[in-house]
């Protein structure tokens, strides 16, 4: 089965001033149609650097990845921001909605991006916002939502159009533990049942259960589980202290 | 597309106030420098536009209306007998001495025609007849110098040259551009008032019969008349203007200011355009990683900037439309044609657009990869 993206060989070297910082090395990855990813690794590591290259944000410094088969590491910078709007959705840490415009109009933007305007682009925000469970929501500014309400809107816009790759950089970082922990079954779910490759940044070790699988990263390499530095179970302890990695 | 720019517009009101504020103050100093130079220009010529003639012959060395010397007026015969001249009249302009009731003296340009003529006389008359000019000693000023003329009413003597003058009729709106006022005579008149010799005049005036090529008519009379310079009255007329308007400077220095309102306008416009893409740099990334092309982008910022354009013409014309109302009683008329109205319209659009130029240069900059960080 042809992966929906497939990371090959990747490096990438960041140029800080004189210095050359080696963010990746070598890594590979794919993540199947309908597939929950967790990236975990310490501070540093590179996974937003891994997110943004596999969300064609970043360009690696060699190595291949194709998405649906499709290779995009060599393309112009011009061509990319169309490869993004075509098969993938981001959410990030901070939410980022836009502050001036509704529930429903952040999507319809997203909407709007590819396409879809007027009345069918409200009818398809209305239905995302409902799929994500804040359907009665659709005219209320983000700065009356909650945090999950607003990671939320997050999901749905980045959901809008269909994508085949969600990519989330610690989507949880800034929620309450249970508002977080439905936060990740929700997006599990929506993978399952549409279909999506997920691929999500997190230090939290409590929400294992809604990976399909569990991909650890250190000095830009990808580890196998019991190589890693901090596995899991360490992780979940440190967490448990009142200064948790988590916290950071 | 959901209202973005115009949401992030409204959303800071100082922002946007200060943004109109400075759009309003262009342009008001752009409306009222350019109408003061269209205002200038046209009072620079209205005498020959209204003279109702369509060639001038003046003196050789005739460059603008106020600068005419005498020459004899026997060519007027000459004028008179060439093939497509229905009407031809001899004409005085020239400055003179005004002496108020209070004794205060006042330079004025003395006007001399024919009455019995539509050629180079007074129109717009609120009060008496040209045929009026025909009585002795009569003459006719416009109503805008009644003060500095010292002018009460009708029947008024004064004196002009040291000769008497009796006002009998008042124009309005005959503005002059120097600062000396017209006051119309009969030729005769005028003469008498001016000292002039009983054949010299300044100027020929020539109507051509209907259907007459005025340039072949040109070159007739000017194979028949010597030492003199014929003009059409267009040409004339543009001579005038351009004589006071740039050989002067006084239409540079207008023009200068109007340019400055543009420079201001675009400063203060671009810095808040600026403002307002900094405050929303977050989200302009965003966009970016959402997939958004630039092109995307540039929209919603210019869409900004015409919204803005929009709103600060609406109001920078009714501030106009006062300040315009205003001047007509002032000493310098500020014309605002309806072209001008257009123009302005343009002229605030590019205005405001050039102005997102400097943030349209920093969105394209952004790095979308900023979204990941905190
Ligand atoms: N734009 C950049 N320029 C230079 N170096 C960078 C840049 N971005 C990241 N790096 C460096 O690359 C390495 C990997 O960074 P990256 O942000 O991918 O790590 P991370 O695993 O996401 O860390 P964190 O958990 O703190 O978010 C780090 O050493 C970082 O300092
Ligand atoms: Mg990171």
């Amino acid at each position: 089965m042809q992966a929906a993206i497939a990371v090959h060989n990747v490096t990438k070297t960041y140029s800080a001033g004189d210095a050359a910082v080696h963010a990746l090395d070598g890594v590979d990855l794919s993540v199947q149609a309908g597939e929950v990813v967790f990236l975990m690794g310490p501070s540093g590591s590179g996974k937003t650097t891994l997110l943004s290259i596999m969300g064609c944000i970043l360009q690696p410094t060699s190595g291949s990845v194709r998405i649906r088969g499709r290779e995009v590491a060599g393309l112009a910078e011009r061509d990319l921001p169309a490869i993004r709007l075509a098969h993938v959705g981001f959410v990030f840490q901070g939410f980022n909605l836009f502050p001036t415009l509704s529930a429903g109009e952040n999507v319809e933007l997203a909407l709007d991006l590819k396409g879809i305007r007027g009345h069918e682009a409200r009818r398809r925000a209305q239905e995302l916002l409902d799929q994500v469970g804040i359907g009665e929501k659709y005219g209320v500014y983000p700065a009356d939502l909650s945090g999950g309400q607003k990671q939320r809107v997050a999901i749905a816009r980045a959901l809008a159009g269909a994508p085949e790759i969600l990519l989330a950089d610690e989507p949880t970082a800034a929620l309450d533990s249970h508002v977080g922990r439905r936060i990740l079954e929700l997006v599990r779910n929506l993978a399952h049942s549409q279909g999506v490759a997920v691929v999500i940044v997190t230090h939290d070790s409590r929400m294992l259960e809604f990976a399909d699988r569990l991909v650890h990263i250190e000095d830009g390499r990808i580890v196998a589980p019991e190589e890693a530095a901090i596995p899991a179970l360490a992780v979940s302890m440190l967490d448990a202290a009142p200064l948790g990695v988590s916290s950071a | 597309m959901p209202p973005l720019a115009r949401r992030n517009l409204f959303h800071d009101k100082v922002r946007l106030t200060v943004t109109l504020t400075g759009i309003v103050f262009a342009i008001v100093l752009i409306v009222v420098q350019i109408g003061l130079f269209i205002g200038f220009t046209s009072a620079t010529s209205n005498l020959i536009e209204h003279s109702g003639a369509d060639l001038w012959i003046g003196a050789k060395g005739l460059a603008y209306l106020e600068q005419a010397g005498p020459f004899s007026e026997r060519k007027l015969q000459q004028v008179r007998g060439t093939p497509g001249v229905v009407v031809a009249e001899k004409y005085i302009l020239t400055f003179g001495r005004w002496q108020r009731p209070d004794g205060r003296k006042e330079s004025i340009v003395l006007v001399g025609m024919n009455p019995d003529l539509p050629l180079g006389g007074p129109w717009n008359l609120t009060a008496g007849r040209v045929q009026d000019l025909k009585s002795a000693d009569a003459i006719i000023v416009d109503e805008l110098y009644r003060q500095k003329l010292g002018v009460t009413q009708l029947g008024q003597v004064v004196e002009l040259n040291g000769h008497r003058a009796r006002i009998v009729g008042f124009t309005q709106g005959i503005r002059s551009f120097t600062t000396s006022p017209y006051v119309f005579a009969s030729f005769k008149n005028a003469q008498t008032i001016a000292d002039l010799g009983e054949d010299r005049a300044f100027y020929l005036l020539v109507k051509a019969a209907p259907g007459t090529q005025i340039r072949k008519l040109r070159s007739d009379l000017a194979a028949r008349l010597r030492d003199v310079d014929i003009y059409t009255t267009g040409e004339f007329s543009r001579m005038t203007q351009f004589y006071w308007m740039f050989t002067t400077g006084a239409g540079i220095a207008v023009l200068l200011a109007a340019a400055l309102g543009l420079v201001v306008g675009i400063v203060i416009v671009a810095q808040t355009i600026y403002a307002t893409t900094m405050d929303h740099l977050r989200e302009f990334g965003t966009l970016k990683a959402m997939g958004a092309s630039n092109g995307y982008i540039y929209r919603v910022i210019i869409q900004q900037a015409a919204i803005s354009a929009v709103m600060g013409y609406a109001l920078g014309m009714v501030a106009s439309v006062f300040i315009v109302r205003g001047s007509r009683e002032g000493g310098a008329a500020i014309l605002f044609p309806w072209e001008l109205a257009v123009s302005m319209f343009f002229l605030t659009l590019l205005m405001c657009i050039g102005a997102s130029l400097v943030s349209i240069n920093k969105v394209t900059r952004i790095d979308p990869a900023m979204v990941f960080k905190g």
